[in-house]
């Protein structure tokens, strides 16, 4: 172990440019890719926002019985998407008419007659508020025979729908490019290094070293690489994030950073491309031995 | 003359060396079986090539560059598989053999080469070391080790010197203690001396001699005629990838015609 350890770090002795090279890619690719998850976990946090308030209104015919829409409230209730239900009568939605609307405020009192229907309000659950899923529930809300009319905001949802679809398209492709990228020079830079070493791995060879063994120093190395680039990354990123937040001057002060769990994550991704690149030079490289 | 040994000859050239005959028989370390080499350039190595070698022996192989010396002694080490016949060594067989075994193969011997193979960046002790290291020795046997042959080979004052401060015999013990390090049943050389004066020559053909006084068998390929016929040690010639003579098989066999 302590062999393997020394053997690994060796290499970033004989080849520290090379080894300074490489960790830079992992942290540069880590970094475009941390960057993007940054504004992706902000504009999440945005959105969350505004899939807060997205609700379905069933409007209620006049003279529904209370006992119906206090059964049909209770079966909305139980559905799986549904977070909450509420009942909003004809004078709430009149009281609430005239204090939320004040330009129409006095329209409002000389009415002889309550225009405004009952409603049913359903606010759905977090992860069931796509376009889908509402329509769906909107289909259910109007099989009730007293509900004369079902609204939510159809195009506003399929929007929200549409903006993290992309976010989360242009995400992967991007982070899967420059995986591939850091990928591909790490495997070169660990490839230089075998070859390097080429003779003190024929005589391991020779002398009966497992093929595990010979590979283990290798191995490490890009794992260390790997994870040096991810802190790197981390750094950098963080960096990135306070410059904007504050020079944003208080736009963006609710900006959040990652959490411990996702620096984790970004930490395992570097230590994997690290391993992935040693292992593809690697494999290729000790068969020609 | 036929180069495959039909046992009953070979039991009866070995009543020359001993006396214990069944027991040479549960003691071959290395067996040939109508082994054959071809290259992927079509090129045949080596045709029908049977022999065995015995617990103790000494065998020279001998023969012109391209006779298949080199072959043989990378099919010993399963650096090269046989296209036919089969070749065992201390247990392995080497046409089978998985590539994870390969490595427990090849801590059975010890391996030299003409060019010495030292790593530039290690002392003599180092190199030594590095054997052991990494075949995952316990690190505290091995400084006790690598002293023990390096006092076999007469090298402990300059266990600290890098191999261009030795001189080309100097780096041959190097090499050929940590052949030894592992403690190897077979110690396989392949022109070991091809690189010395003659002083050196000798220095290093006496210390493989002692070792292999010492049980451990030896199978060293040479050019260096001079060197065969210094000795009575078994020889085994090849010419154009066939063995064309054993002396163990072939003096027996004169000894019985001429009675």
């Amino acid at each position: 172990m302590r062999l393997l350890t020394r053997e690994a770090l060796l290499s970033f002795r004989r080849a520290p440019l090379l080894s300074a090279l490489s960790i830079t890619t992992i942290a540069f690719s880590l970094f475009t890719l941390g960057l993007f998850g940054l504004v992706a976990i902000n504009l999440r946090q945005a959105l969350r926002g505004l899939e807060e308030r997205v609700e379905i209104v069933a409007f209620v015919l006049r003279g529904t019985p209370a006992e119906t829409i206090t059964l049909a409230t209770q079966d909305i209730a139980a559905f799986p998407e549904v977070q909450d239900v509420g009942f909003v009568s004809e004078e709430r939605a009149l009281a609430r008419a005239r204090s939320e609307l004040v330009e129409f405020r006095d329209a409002y009192r000389d009415l002889q007659v309550n225009p405004l229907p009952a409603s049913i309000e359903v606010r759905l659950k977090e992860g069931y508020r796509d376009a889908a899923t509402v329509e769906r529930v909107a289909d259910r809300l109007r099989g009730f025979g007293f509900v004369d009319d079902v609204r939510f905001g159809k195009d506003w949802v399929r929007k929200l729908d549409h903006l993290r679809n992309i976010t989360g398209l242009v995400g992967l492709v991007i982070g899967l490019a420059f995986a591939a990228i850091a990928v591909v020079i790490i495997g070169v830079t660990i490839r230089l290094t075998l070859l390097q070493r080429a003779r003190e791995i024929a005589i391991m060879r020779l002398v009966g070293a497992t093929n595990w063994f010979i590979r283990g120093p290798f191995l490490l190395e890009g794992a260390l690489k790997g994870a040096l680039g991810g802190v790197l990354s981390l750094g950098l990123c963080f960096a990135g994030y306070l410059l904007f937040r504050d020079s944003s001057g208080g736009t963006f002060a609710g900006l959040i950073f990652f959490r411990p769990e996702h620096m984790l994550l970004i930490l395992i991704f570097g230590v994997l491309l690290g391993l992935a690149g040693s292992l593809v030079s690697v494999g290729r490289h000790l068969r020609h031995v | 003359m036929e180069p495959s040994l039909s046992p009953p000859t070979y039991h009866l050239s070995l009543l020359t060396f001993s006396p214990l005959t069944a027991h040479y028989y549960l003691a071959v370390v290395i067996r040939f079986s109508h082994v054959y080499k071809s290259y992927p350039n079509g090129m045949l190595a080596l045709k029908d090539v049977s022999f065995r070698v015995g617990k103790g022996e000494f065998v020279f192989l001998t023969g012109h560059s391209g006779a298949g010396k080199s072959t043989i002694m990378k099919l010993l080490f399963a650096e090269q598989r046989p296209t036919g016949g089969e070749v065992r060594v201390s247990g392995y067989n080497v046409s089978t053999l998985r590539p994870d075994e390969v490595p427990k193969l090849r801590r059975r011997l010890g391996i030299v080469f003409q060019d010495f193979r030292l790593l530039e960046d290690r002392n003599a002790a180092e190199n030594i070391a590095f054997a052991l290291e990494v075949t995952g020795a316990r690190t505290d046997t091995i400084a006790a080790r690598v002293m023990r042959v390096l006092t076999q080979v007469g090298l402990t004052a300059k266990s600290r010197a890098y191999p261009k401060e030795l001189s080309g015999g100097e780096q041959q013990r190097v090499a050929i203690a940590r052949a030894l390090v592992n403690d190897p049943a077979i110690l396989v050389a392949d022109e070991p001396t091809g690189n010395l004066d003659e002083r050196a020559t000798r220095g290093v053909f006496q210390l493989l001699r002692d070792i292999n006084a010492g049980g451990t068998v030896v199978v060293m390929a040479t050019h260096d005629l001079d060197l065969v016929r210094q000795t009575s040690y078994r020889t085994i010639e090849l010419r154009e990838g066939s063995v064309v003579f054993d002396s163990a098989v072939d003096e027996t066999e004169d000894a019985l015609e001429t009675p």
